[in-house]
């Protein structure tokens, strides 16, 4: 499985998805966050292998 | 997806611009825009000393860092809110801190409000009558003390982090309610129109935010992540989501509704009254900064709680 972590949050999906669906499927918008594996950014079109662990760091402050 | 300038792999990819880029080449494109966007606006010259306000958050960071790199006289100004929700201003006091220790010869200079003048920034919001938020107590605190170090340091202008969502949110709030003398103002330079007041530049009007937040994160920034806790259910991160749906089905949008506003603006093919007679100026009798207000201007109201009748 991949895991995806996403501020406090945690969660799992099925490895063979790209980055861009689990972001859609996890109802976020590709232009609000920046996906992050092992440390470096990645495009979203990456596919996710079994194992992975992505960080969607989101990019929007207000205020 | 591969680097368009060299064919590694792209760590980002920018549909607005059909652009994906590697590290190396990301960074030198973001820097190159900024540097682009100071000419184009004609914001400061490289002989120019500018005081960058840094609030430990990604953009103004980054924005020190492009500056520093580019070659500018870019000196740091930390405003200390003492906002204690969430630690925020001791993380992001820590946060400048550090980035300063990364870059010798930074030079950073911290303005305390708490020891300054007595209070906090939300000390003073509970105390203050005058029913206004926090944040518009805020702004008005960190304007206040803005102008005062940039006047007192000799500095040609403030730079700030603003980027391109925040202006097109600020765009959008301003349109949906055709508040034109907002809009008659709104732009990447505000000259100064006074000595004491001073020149405002956004050298990131035109990166969007997920830009800039990639940039810090290449180029190491280590930034405050949690926003200020009073932050929280404005209507600018509304804003934000809204035209994020918007650019997620339409890329480019964020960019084209505040460039043809600028380019309409430029041509005169828009224009906005409202801004017509400005109101008369003169010196607050206490700290000396221009106000329209009798006497006292609106910072020291607060703080010295300074009425027009006297103390
Ligand atoms: S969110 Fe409000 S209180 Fe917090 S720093 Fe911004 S203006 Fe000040
Ligand atoms: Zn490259
Ligand atoms: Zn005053």
């Amino acid at each position: 499985m991949v895991k995806i972590i996403y501020r406090d949050k945690e969660w799992e999906v099925k490895p063979g998805i790209t980055v861009k669906k689990a972001i859609k499927e996890a109802g976020l918008l590709v232009e609000a966050v920046l996906p992050i594996k092992d440390g470096k950014l990645i495009t979203e079109d990456t596919v996710l292998k079994d194992g992975d662990v992505v960080k969607l760091i989101a990019v929007i402050s207000g205020g | 997806m591969k680097c368009r300038k060299c064919g590694e792999k792209a760590v980002i990819n920018m549909r607005h611009h059909k652009l994906a880029l590697c590290q190396k080449h990301y960074l030198e494109w973001f820097i190159g825009q900024v540097d682009k966007t100071i000419k184009r606006y004609r914001m400061f010259r490289k002989k120019d000393k500018i005081l960058v306000a840094v609030s430990g958050g990604k953009d103004s960071l980054s924005l020190w860092d492009v500056l520093l790199r580019l070659g500018y006289k870019a000196d740091g100004l930390y405003i200390n809110l003492g906002i204690e929700g969430g630690n925020y201003s001791d993380i992001s006091l820590e946060k400048v801190e550090k980035f300063v220790a990364q870059h010798p010869g930074a030079h950073l200079h911290i303005v305390d409000i708490k020891t300054l003048y007595g209070r906090s920034v939300p000390e003073l919001a509970r105390e203050s009558h005058r029913g206004k938020r926090i944040c518009a107590l805020c702004g008005l605190v960190k304007r206040h003390e803005m102008n005062r170090v940039a006047y007192e340091g000799g500095y040609y202008a403030i730079a700030t982090g603003h980027n391109l969502d925040d202006e097109v949110a600020v765009l959008f709030g301003n349109t949906l309610r055709w508040q034109t003398g907002y809009l008659a103002r709104q732009a990447p330079v505000l000259p100064s129109t006074h000595p004491m007041l001073a020149r405002k530049v956004k050298p990131f009007c035109r990166m969007y935010e997920r830009e800039t937040a990639a940039y810090a994160i290449l180029q190491g920034i280590d930034y405050i992540y949690e926003e200020c806790p009073y932050a929280v259910g404005s209507t600018s991160i509304l804003y934000k989501n809204l035209l994020n749906e918007l650019e997620e089905q339409s890329p480019g949008s964020k960019l084209s509704f505040y460039l043809s506003f600028l380019q309409a603006k430029e041509n005169e093919q828009i224009c906005f009254m409202g801004e017509e007679a400005s109101p008369e100026l003169h010196p607050c009798e206490k700290c000396g900064q221009p106000t329209t207000a009798p006497r006292y201007c609106a910072f020291c109201r607060v703080i010295y709680k300074l009425r027009e009748n006297g103390i």
